[in-house]
């Protein structure tokens, strides 16, 4: 298979701006090398872009950099405005306000058909009165390329997708599956600086999704291509993404690499939308080092590492993964030098469920709160299984509590 | 004996009810038809021999069967009146189809563009029309076309002319006539195809770079031809056999095979050779009908 690409044409000259530095290298040689563009010098820039639906805010205010070569996620609820988001990048919404820069020229108002831009569509859009290879030929043919040209490159985006024999076929006579693949080869056809995807495993199923995903990585970091993708689907995002931008209510709550957006997030509906999480709500009592002791509503005091950026409010939010508190039968032996290194938490499970990979425990405390725990089942005859029912305590270090002020 | 049986396959009646409905009236209706389009005119009541007498046996049955022929077929060919009746149907109804793609479509397109919330209401514009009779419609045109009817008062007033036209009576009266009759059907297929078009397809071909008048050649007419297909031939086959308007709005000089097809029988009393003219519209409206058929049955298999 050959990445070695022909450089085409930009659908827009208009688009390119001579004074703009050097594109970013758009034909990568196998292996492609890292691409690190200039931190200064995003190749695509939101800025401060709005755009409202009679009285509902889809998008507001909302200002992001992309790199080159980054793959990046919109990532949101229903109705967060991610797909809009997306819509005015690919040109089919024209945004009420602000800039999007791609290099230094504004798009934010130049015509869909006119963007170096392409998107691959939610459930694929294929012309279902054209062949497979027409599909793919269609945005080739209205660049002006030389049929031979066409051909070739058509060929090579078959090769690409895997698609070989099927070129004269109709959508119709495609699985789900083949269908990505055609509309996937179709967007890419045009070698665009940026290609948009919406939703695009959507449609399929589980286990072609996953394969799917990776195909996906794989193919970006071949073709050192910028993708920007929108999805609901958080596993999707983190397995795929360099960076998450996760929006709500048309706003960016966070800009992340997966990691930071699980272990660091920066709210409390961050920390609520990206896996599972218990909260306790308290008040800072008093700092120790660089530890912070907050009395929860309940009444427990829960020591917990405070974070870089020092807490300033009274009130605030305590949240724990669940695969990070554990269980034991005993209470476990603290540090005698520090009497707050272990948060402990008696009660009682209540509940137990076997997911296969991991087990899910609830464990309701005196106080009343229930406290969600999981634990990779790592040996196959397990007799550290807890029962419903059995006294255990739940414990958990400071530095795996994230302290949430808002 | 109950109803049982009858009821216990109401899927195998369900499917032979519109066989028996096309036997009963259309296949045994053309079957009298072609027999009188075989037999001789005569002065009799009914004008034609021979006759078939069930009672007289099966010999005169077989006599009978003897003195049918092609002869009225023969006329229709050597005839230039029926021939050149034919091509003018052909051409009227070719010139009115493509007249009311040309109108019909774009408000089709419009309708299916509009905002959900009116598209009915368009709809409804469209169809109220027929909740009045056709044929005072076609009068009321001929109160609007005559000397100092409505047009030409207008055309007048806007001194887009100096003296009246004379609009009726002419192809210009028929063609207007046969345009308004017919736009409900050349629309509402075409509006059926167009609105359930996937707007996402338009998109698609914009972001590839196509222009918003190459989107349309290019993805949304190839896919609303069905209904092109659907509302031209829904137009064409009537209009060829059209009789009421082109005999009111139309002048006298060449007539449209319908109304051959009158003279024939209510002036001449020549039923024979108005069946075999009946019978020969019926097998020229075959070819298209069959094209139509294998065109619709591609797109199906192709994926439209």
């Amino acid at each position: 298979m050959t990445e070695e690409l022909p450089e085409i044409t930009p659908k827009a000259d208009a688009v390119r701006d001579p004074a703009k530095p050097e594109p970013p290298p758009q034909v990568a040689v196998s292996p492609a090398p890292q691409f690190e563009p200039a931190a200064d010098m995003p190749l695509l820039r939101i800025e401060g872009v709005g755009k409202t639906f009679g009285s509902f805010r889809a998008v507001d205010r909302l200002s992001l950099d992309i790199r080159a070569g980054e793959f990046f996620a919109l990532l949101g609820p229903s109705g967060c405005g991610k797909t809009t988001l997306l819509r005015m990048l690919a040109g089919f919404e024209t945004p009420d306000e602000g800039r999007i820069l791609l290099g230094a020229k504004d798009i934010a108002q130049v015509p869909p058909h006119l963007r170096p831009v392409n998107m691959m569509f939610q459930n694929y859009a294929l012309f279902p009165h054209l062949s497979v290879r027409d599909n793919i030929a269609f945005g080739l043919k209205r660049a002006g390329m030389a049929r031979e040209q066409i051909a070739t490159r058509v060929a090579e985006m078959v090769a690409l997708v895997k698609l070989e024999g099927m070129e004269k076929r109709k959508p119709d006579q495609l699985s789900g599956g083949q269908k990505q693949r055609v509309a996937l080869a179709r967007s890419l056809a045009r070698r665009p600086q940026v290609l948009l995807l919406d939703e695009p495993l959507a449609a399929l199923d589980k286990k072609l999704r996953e394969s799917t995903q990776l195909e996906l990585m794989d193919l970006q970091r071949r073709l050192g291509m910028t993708f920007i993708i929108v999805t609901h689907d958080q596993e999707e995002a983190m397995t795929m993404a360099g960076r998450i931008g996760v929006m709500d209510a048309g706003r960016l709550e966070q800009v992340a690499a997966p990691r930071e957006l699980y272990e660091t997030p920066r709210s409390r509906w961050i920390a609520e939308f990206i896996g599972d999480v218990n909260l306790f709500d308290g008040e800072v009592g008093w700092r120790e080092n660089n530890r912070l002791l907050v009395t929860t509503r309940e009444g427990v005091t829960l020591a917990v590492t405070e974070p870089r950026q020092r807490v300033t409010k009274a009130t605030v939010c305590v949240a724990i993964r669940p695969e990070k508190v554990k269980l034991s039968r005993r209470a476990p032996v603290s540090d005698a030098a520090n009497t707050h290194a272990i948060n402990r938490l008696e009660g009682v499970v209540t509940d137990v469920s076997y997911l296969g990979g991991l087990t899910a425990y609830k464990v309701k405390l005196e106080s009343g709160a229930v406290v969600r725990a999981s634990m990779a089942n790592t040996a196959r005859l397990d007799m550290d299984a807890y029962l419903a029912g059995q006294r255990v305590v739940a414990w958990f270090t400071p530095d795996d509590c994230m302290v949430l002020e808002q | 004996m109950s109803a049982r049986p009858i009821f216990a396959r109401p899927a195998r009646l369900a499917a032979i009810a519109p066989y028996l409905w096309m036997v009963l009236f259309f296949l045994v209706p053309f079957g009298f038809v072609l027999k009188i389009s075989l037999s001789q005119t005569a002065i009799a009541q009914p004008p034609y021999v021979p006759l078939f007498d069930l009672t007289e046996g099966w010999a005169a049955i077989k006599a009978a069967f003897g003195q049918l022929s092609l002869d009225n077929f023969k006329l229709l060919i050597s005839d230039s009146l029926y021939i050149s009746s034919y091509l003018r149907s052909i051409f009227v109804a070719v010139t009115s189809t493509a007249i009311l793609l040309l109108i019909g479509y774009p408000i089709a397109y419009g309708m299916a563009r509009l905002p959900q919330r009116w598209q009915p209401i368009a709809m409804m514009l469209v169809i109220v029309p027929f909740w009045t009779s056709f044929l005072i419609r076609i009068y009321a045109w001929i109160n609007i076309l005559q000397h100092d009817g409505l047009l030409n008062k207008v055309l007048l007033a806007l001194h887009i002319v100096s003296t009246p036209v004379v609009w009726l009576s002419t192809d210009s009266a028929m063609y207007i006539g046969i345009v308004y009759s017919y736009l409900p059907f050349m629309i509402l297929p075409l509006y059926a195809t167009l609105a359930k078009m996937d707007g996402a397809l338009i998109e698609a071909a914009s972001d590839l770079g196509a222009s918003p008048g190459r989107a349309f050649w290019l993805v949304t007419f190839p896919l609303s031809l069905p209904g092109v297909g659907a509302g031209a031939l829904l137009c064409f086959i009537p209009i060829v056999g059209e009789f009421v308007i082109p005999d009111l709005l139309a002048g006298s000089g060449s007539m449209m095979i319908g109304q051959t097809l009158w003279l024939e029988f209510f002036t001449n009393k020549d039923w024979p050779v108005a069946s075999a003219a009946a019978v020969a519209l019926l097998l020229l409206l075959i070819p298209p009908l069959l094209l139509y058929d294998r065109l619709q049955r591609r797109t199906l298999r192709g994926g439209g």
